[in-house]
């Protein structure tokens, strides 16, 4: 790890000013992320800016039934909300599918949406990797690419966004609250992580210096009837093989609405608008569920390693939609 | 670059001047000779360096020390005053839920605070519905420690251990 | 053979080491107090296989803080080169990716780690070969394999054995590259006070660490002081010495007057404490109708390190397992440019019996029999390969037991039918054996002072249980209480003890306790008075091997698969295992079910991936490698049949560390075939090879 200067910041706009005016500055949050990136020269700060403080840490219910989580917000407490469970109850399964109880202690909100691939080449910098060193290649496209990205890969880069809490987001369609030096602006979670194309180095659409404030969910009735699969290795403490965040409304045996969102398999949170689309005032039956899941999936461009992405995914999305049809979680 | 931080540790006011890049587990091991919590991986991975940090369960292996000033921390030295054992620390005996020992204090530490989410109402990937946790089931505990990973295989007695610990009212 | 008479042993106490570890006050190797420590960080190639051309270590050795900067160009000669592992900045070679090249010592663990990535290397770098596979032309055949067992056996006319058997099973096997992963890191401490070398260390032996740092360093071994008492796991990678041992004593050389500390990265594990080596294994079985075997042929293609051999065991197991009178074991090596291979929880049988003990399920179902008669009708009245006869055999009563126990009468033979929630079930069954060994060359002391018995011995307790089982045989060797024994292990300054590994700790360590426990009351009687002493080794003849004498056991496996996504999970799990006497049945069950969770870890999970283009382990972390959670180990027990083993040793015991993972990762694999109908040859089983 290299040396650096270390302030706590006491304000967020301070906090903001602080880290735009260097260009080697960024904000430090549970750390969870960020120091583990230090540790393996990833991420080379010279000023570490700690936003842990600042009071962002208050889930609140707006007017009109929206919710308004602090960036601070630890992940188990944000997981534990009672609002977030009955409201949001797939927000809830996703965080804690993630990670540890001890991880979910410390790690943010913000933290959570910045976190960066966990593909192993990135992580290892005596290996070329786009991500880390525009232009020095790609070692995952024909490398060990199992964990990789099956949809909205490029030639540059084929790493997955590996957060679990991102893809209930997307499917909730939540929108990041965001200060910077020119004032706040709002960015749907949709937009905020971007695909890798010709540029794998930008995640996010954050400028230098932005600084994630809060996370608001929308009210959204379909929410309440929702749940997060995730599909491991093992039974805990493991990435996504593929991850799905789904909300469905039936009424009089059709589809009325419908949200879905797939981890695991591509640079930001997959939010399935094929599927959602067939699946609109759709028959809510098997076979439904089925076309809609090889809708979304049609495109997928499996690598050496992840062919098994693709049926693992439709399944997935079908099985869910199942439980979630018979009102099982 | 250098940086003075204030910690409680086990009871005891520590002061230190440290290396900004100190982690807390190495501020803990390698400056105020707290050896109980363990490094095993130093990437947040394993669970070894666990501690109860203002009463809540933590991996120390990803915190800055000096993020961490001012903090109240427990590790499972600190459990067990005088050589008194915690009764979670007296199950894990009692059970044999333990074998070379590296990652028991951080078992102990990420139990006792698991208990008390637990007895708060909090959820884990496994609860089903949303009344309250009574009593955790067997499912529930595993699922809970599992950021606490242990090479030996000591899993089955870690979880006979911690469910006698709640039968004995470790967890009201 | 004179028997102990038990009274200590067989009872259950709990551990003694308990209550410090339960507190975390235990000192593990790094954790040793020592005066102004430095630390050290080493540097590692980045390529495969070439020659250093130039090391540039002038950013590195600027640093505010740095002690010594460490290269070939620069470091202390080494004495002996007989063990290439060990040759340590000794020359420019590069042999595996990840080698050391260099090593900073430091006044803090943030300043060597920040230094040594400011060290750059620059290479003549050769073309490197990595590809482990069994269509190479070059596998040889070594002198022999781990442990000393010919590489080769033949009996009668195996091939043609087969190929005219009314039932012929031939299915090819493999399992991946695996690593140990103790969740202490390989760690020591080196000081130098004048010619004198203390290292606490982390280590299975610490005679022979010291053995062998001696003459790897040139020194009379009196000259070398090995410190661990406690030992955060091992498996068999702290069974020999590594390149950690030797680069902390030279870089204490150039740190005069500093303790010098090393604690290898996780990611460093994957490179610098040894390997389980893949293996690719081809087994035949040629049988009648009715299931008895004509002839087994099991050939084993594993990998080893060019600079320095290592032979895994792979097919002994089969040598031993089933009567046949046709019979064949191969073992082929592929010498690549990766990192020597070591032990790793029982060599040899952990894969061999994976693939032997699938193909036999196979030939169940190609024969239509049970999976657990057909192992009966090929019991062995003798070691079918030496013809020795047996010093205790009871596969078969372990067998019907778990069955009894299992449910196993309940069990639809046809795979697939099993079904719940969208759960595929199923049951599975496989055997379990291991050697038992013991070790020539231990010697234990006793002492008389004060009302206690102080026992001396260079043992080691891994979690094994030493501390304790040792205690309870001194008790019952003196005929006195458990609490008259002050014991001391971990040390060379105590009597010499042969290493913690083939499962042969107790049995070897606990013969010399017994040996001069018996010379002490020869020489002072029931009356000791105070300082009275005695020694003796583990006797002549202990390794005798007049009898064949092996542990048997069963695995019981139900999992659980998902049939729309391939998660498999466990659902219960049992062992039942025949291993002579245990000596304390808490400690023993710890170490079964330890061994069967490594089991099911790697039946599902564990698989070391080496990207090829770069010679490396890609998932070199706990995130990459997977080893079996809390929340993986659901309903898993292990029980034993109660039996004395009068021919083994004169506590009755065996040997319990390693039989515990033998067999399991086959009855999994066994149980998902009943659950799904699809037979998976390739571990780990992972959901993509349910899906595709």
């Amino acid at each position: 790890m290299s040396p650096f200067e270390y302030e706590r910041a006491t304000d967020a706009s301070a906090a903001v000013a602080r880290v735009s005016a260097r260009p080697n500055a960024v904000f430090l949050g549970g750390g969870t992320n960020l120091v583990d990136h230090m540790r393996l020269g990833i991420a080379r700060p010279e000023l570490v800016v700690d936003v842990s403080r600042l009071p962002l840490r208050a889930i609140e219910r707006l007017p009109g039934g929206a919710v308004r989580i602090g960036a601070g917000v630890r992940n188990s407490d944000l997981a534990a909300d009672g609002t977030i469970r009955s409201q949001y109850p797939v927000l809830s399964q996703a965080l804690l599918a993630g990670a540890s109880g001890q991880l979910r202690n410390l790690a943010t909100t913000a933290g959570n949406l910045l976190q960066r691939t966990r593909c192993a080449y990135f992580q290892d910098v005596t290996v070329p990797c786009n991500k880390r060193e525009p232009g020095s290649g790609c070692s995952a496209i024909e490398g060990h690419n199992r964990d990789h990205a099956i949809l909205g890969a490029s030639q540059q880069c084929v790493a997955v966004h590996p957060s679990d809490m991102a893809v209930a987001l997307a499917a909730l369609d939540a929108t990041v609250v965001v200060l910077g030096r020119q004032g706040e602006r709002r960015i749907p979670v949709v937009e905020f992580h971007r695909l890798p194309g010709s540029s794998p180095q930008r995640e996010t659409v954050l400028e230098h210096g932005e600084l994630i404030t809060a996370v608001e969910l929308p009210a959204l009735p379909v929410a309440q009837h929702s749940a997060y699969y995730k599909v491991r290795d093992r039974a805990s403490y493991a990435f996504a093989l593929v991850s799905v965040a789904a909300a469905l409304q039936i009424s009089d045996g059709r589809v009325a609405d419908v949200r879905i969102a797939f981890g695991g398999l591509a640079h930001k949170p997959w939010r399935a608008v094929r599927a959602e689309a067939s699946l609109r005032g759709a028959p809510a039956t098997e076979e439904s569920y089925r076309r809609a899941a090889a809708a979304e999936l049609a495109d997928a461009r499996p690598l050496k390693h992840n062919a098994f992405k693709v049926p693992m995914a439709r399944n997935t999305l079908q099985m869910l939609l199942r439980h979630l049809t018979a009102g099982v979680r | 670059m250098k940086a003075s931080i204030t910690l409680q540790v086990d009871g005891r006011q520590r002061s230190l001047s440290l290396d900004t890049r100190t982690t807390l587990l190495d501020a803990l091991r390698e400056h105020l000779g707290v050896k109980a919590p363990k490094k095993g991986c130093d990437h947040g991975q394993c669970g070894a360096c666990t501690v109860l940090m203002d009463g809540r369960r933590v991996t120390t292996c990803l915190s800055l020390a000096v993020a961490c000033d001012g903090a109240i921390v427990t590790t499972a030295e600190g459990l067990a005053p005088g050589g008194r054992l915690h009764p979670v620390q007296q199950a894990f005996l009692d059970h044999d839920a333990l074998q070379c020992g590296y990652c028991t204090p951080g078992q102990i530490c990420s139990t006792v605070g698991m208990l008390e989410e637990a007895k708060a109402g909090h959820p884990s990937f496994v609860t089903q519905g949303l009344s309250p946790q009574a009593n955790l089931n067997d499912s529930e505990i595993r699922e809970r420690m599992s950021g606490n990973l242990c090479r030996c295989g000591a899993y089955v007695n870690i979880v006979a251990a911690i469910r006698d610990a709640i039968g004995k009212g470790a967890m009201p | 053979m004179d028997m102990l008479e038990a009274r200590a042993i067989g009872v259950d106490r709990e551990r003694m080491d308990g209550k410090l570890k339960v507190m975390g006050t235990a000192p593990y190797a790094f954790e040793q107090s020592v005066d102004r420590p430095a630390y050290l960080h080493p540097v590692q190639s980045t390529i495969a296989r070439g020659r250093i051309h130039s090391i540039d270590t002038s950013a590195a050795g600027r640093l505010e803080g740095v002690i010594a900067v460490i290269t070939h160009w620069n470091a202390p000669r080494l004495a002996s080169d007989g063990n290439r592992e060990l040759w340590v900045l000794q020359s420019n070679e590069v042999h595996f990716r990840g080698q050391f090249i260099a090593a900073v010592v430091a006044e803090t663990l943030e300043v060597a780690r920040c230094a040594a990535e400011l060290v750059r290397a620059e290479y003549e770098t050769a073309a490197h070969d990595v590809g482990f596979s069994a269509g190479r032309d070059d596998l040889y055949a070594p002198e022999a394999v781990n442990a000393g067992y010919p590489t080769d056996t033949d009996q009668g006319d195996a091939e043609a054995a087969f190929n005219g058997a009314e039932v012929r099973l031939d299915a090819t096997y493999s399992t991946p590259m695996e690593h140990n992963q103790p969740m202490e890191p390989h760690t020591t401490i080196a000081l130098w006070e004048s010619d004198k070398l203390t290292l606490y260390d982390s280590t299975q032996s610490v005679h022979s660490v010291r053995t062998v740092v001696a003459k790897t360093l040139g020194l009379r071994p009196e000259q070398v002081h090995v410190v661990s008492p406690y030992v955060g796991g091992g498996f068999g990678s702290k069974g020999e010495t590594h390149a950690h041992n030797i680069l902390a004593a030279l870089a204490a050389l150039r740190a005069p007057g500093r303790a010098v500390k090393l604690a290898l990265t996780r990611q460093q594990m994957f490179t610098l404490a040894g390997h389980r080596t893949p293996t690719i294994q081809r087994f035949r079985l040629g049988a009648t109708r009715d299931g008895h075997l004509n002839a087994i042929i099991h050939e084993v293609v594993e990998q080893t390190s060019r600079f320095q051999e290592f032979a895994e065991q792979t097919a002994v197991p089969t040598r031993l397992m089933y009567a046949a009178p046709n019979r064949r074991t191969r073992h082929r090596l592929a010498a690549l440019d990766v990192p020597k291979p070591s032990w790793m929880r029982a060599p040899g049988e952990t894969p061999g019996m994976f693939a032997g003990e699938v193909a036999m399920d196979e030939l169940a179902v190609a024969c239509g029999l049970d999976p657990i008669e057909l192992r009966v009708r090929n019991e062995p009245e003798h070691d079918p390969e030496s013809g020795s006869p047996w010093g205790s055999r009871h596969l078969v009563e372990c067998l019907r037991e778990g069955a009894r126990r299992f449910g196993w009468s309940r069990r639809d033979p046809r795979p697939g039918r099993r079904s719940e929630d969208g759960w595929l079930t199923g049951i599975g069954v496989a055997s379990a054996t291991y050697p038992r060994y013991v070790l020539m060359g231990s010697r234990a002391s006793i002492r008389f002072d004060e009302g206690r018995y102080e026992v001396r011995i260079g043992a080691a307790d891994l979690g094994t249980g030493t501390w304790t089982a040792l205690t309870q045989i001194a008790a019952d060797a003196l005929e006195c209480s458990p609490e008259a024994i002050h014991l001391e292990i971990g040390d060379t300054d105590l009597p010499n003890a042969t290493v913690a590994g083939g499962s042969s700790g107790i049995s070897s360590w606990g013969w010399a306790i017994v040996a001069a426990a018996q010379e002490f009351r020869r020489r002072h009687g029931s009356r000791p008075p105070a300082g009275a002493e005695a020694s003796a080794d583990t006797p002549e003849g202990a390794d005798d091997e007049t009898f064949a004498q092996h542990s048997f056991g069963a695995q019981f496996a139900e999992v659980r698969v998902n049939a729309a996504t391939g998660e498999v999970r466990l659902a219960r799990m049992l062992g039942v295992f025949s291993a002579g006497r245990i000596i304390n049945p808490r400690l023993a069950r710890s170490q079964l079910i330890g061994g069967m969770t490594m089991g099911l870890s790697m039946a599902l999970h564990e698989e070391s991936v080496m990207d090829e283009r770069l010679g490396h382990i890609v998932n070199h972390d706990f995130a990459g490698y997977h080893i079996a959670t809390n929340a993986d180990v659901v309903n898993l027990d292990a029980v034993w049949l109660e039996e004395i083993d009068d021919r083994s040793t004169p506590m009755g015991s065996r040997g319990i560390g390693e039989i515990g993972i033998v067999g399991a990762a086959a009855a999994i694999a066994n149980a998902v075939y009943h659950a799904t109908g699809k037979r998976i040859r390739a571990l780990p089983i992972t959901p993509d090879k349910l899906l595709t």
